[in-house]
């Protein structure tokens, strides 16, 4: 069987981190999680020969000394990881932030909301989507039935 | 989907494209479907102002004259038409294709699943993830084509 590759989020608030930790925890995600805190962060690990390339990338948009848009612009720059699926989490409804981004191709850009059932269940909607894309795997029914 | 703009269906294969409109009726989708045979055919669709951009576009990726890789390094370059969100729909399990689609920005690559309930669970999901899911607009559209979308989609 693969290794299963991590989910990388980037992610400056401590809160919002925790909330999306939560989530994955709820619907019993099996990919690792790898959580960096701002885009420098994201970019030192991604570049480190040892780090494994993520499935997936969930990504904010407003963080310090490396923003989400600048991010993505050095990582769509780059042959090694310009295929990693990005989803935008943010709160950010700017227009100009939905064009920036999805100029650089991200694959998704969720508004978060601020009920967590509410998030829950996006976050469930996203884990569905990128389970079919092969990228994401849940625990098994009778995995869950056990535990 | 989020609006009501029409999804784009890229699909040689006629039977192919008859379960992705007969998947999309029975999960009473409203977007309408334009379906187009090949890469070629659909960047003429694509190109042309009086048609309204779609909300996202699915593709096959075997297709004659123009496939879907091809097709995606033109659209994927063309300004006005890199932001709308492409998913490829293949029986292709390739990692090679995979991969090479996701560089070229493509937004899901999924493969098609034999058994018709399936496949139907698999549309439910991307209609789910693109209803969700925020788009930019399309600032290229005329405020009467909008308007038009808008009075097509009302259930």
């Amino acid at each position: 069987m693969p290794v299963m590759k991590p989910i990388l989020l980037v992610e400056d608030d401590v809160v919002d981190a925790s909330t999306v930790k939560q989530a994955l925890r709820d619907l019993r995600v099996r990919n690792p999680l790898v959580h960096k805190t701002d885009g420098e962060e994201a970019l030192e690990y991604l570049k480190d020969k040892d780090s494994q390339i993520p499935a997936l990338m969930l990504l904010d948009l407003n963080m310090p000394k490396i923003s989400g848009v600048e991010l993505l612009q050095i990582i769509r720059a780059d042959s090694q990881l310009a295929n990693i699926p990005v989803v935008v989490l943010t709160v950010s409804k700017y227009e100009q932030d939905k064009v920036d981004t999805f100029d650089l191709g991200v694959a998704g850009y969720i508004i978060k909301a601020v009920d967590y059932d509410d998030f829950l269940r996006a976050m469930d909607i996203i884990i569905q989507y990128w389970s079919w894309n092969g990228l994401v795997e849940k625990e098994k029914e009778e995995e869950n039935a056990r535990l | 989907m989020r609006d009501c703009k029409p999804i784009l269906l890229l699909e040689d294969d006629t039977v192919d494209a008859m379960t992705v409109k007969r998947a999309l009726k029975d999960l009473k989708v409203i977007n309408p479907l334009v379906r187009v045979g090949n890469g070629e055919e659909a960047l003429v669709y694509l190109r042309d102002d009086n048609n309204i951009k779609p909300c996202v576009i699915l593709l096959d990726l075997n297709m004659p004259k123009m496939n879907g890789i091809e097709f995606l390094r033109v659209a994927k370059a063309d300004e006005k038409l890199k932001r709308i969100p492409a998913i490829v729909l293949t029986t292709s399990k390739d990692d090679q294709d995979r991969l090479q689609t996701f560089r070229l920005n493509v937004s899901g690559f999924i493969v098609k699943p034999v058994d018709y309930i399936k496949f139907v669970e698999a549309m439910r999901i991307i209609d789910l993830y693109w209803t969700l899911s925020e788009l930019p607009n399309s600032e290229q559209e005329s405020l009467n084509a909008n308007i038009q979308t808008d009075n097509a989609c009302r259930r």
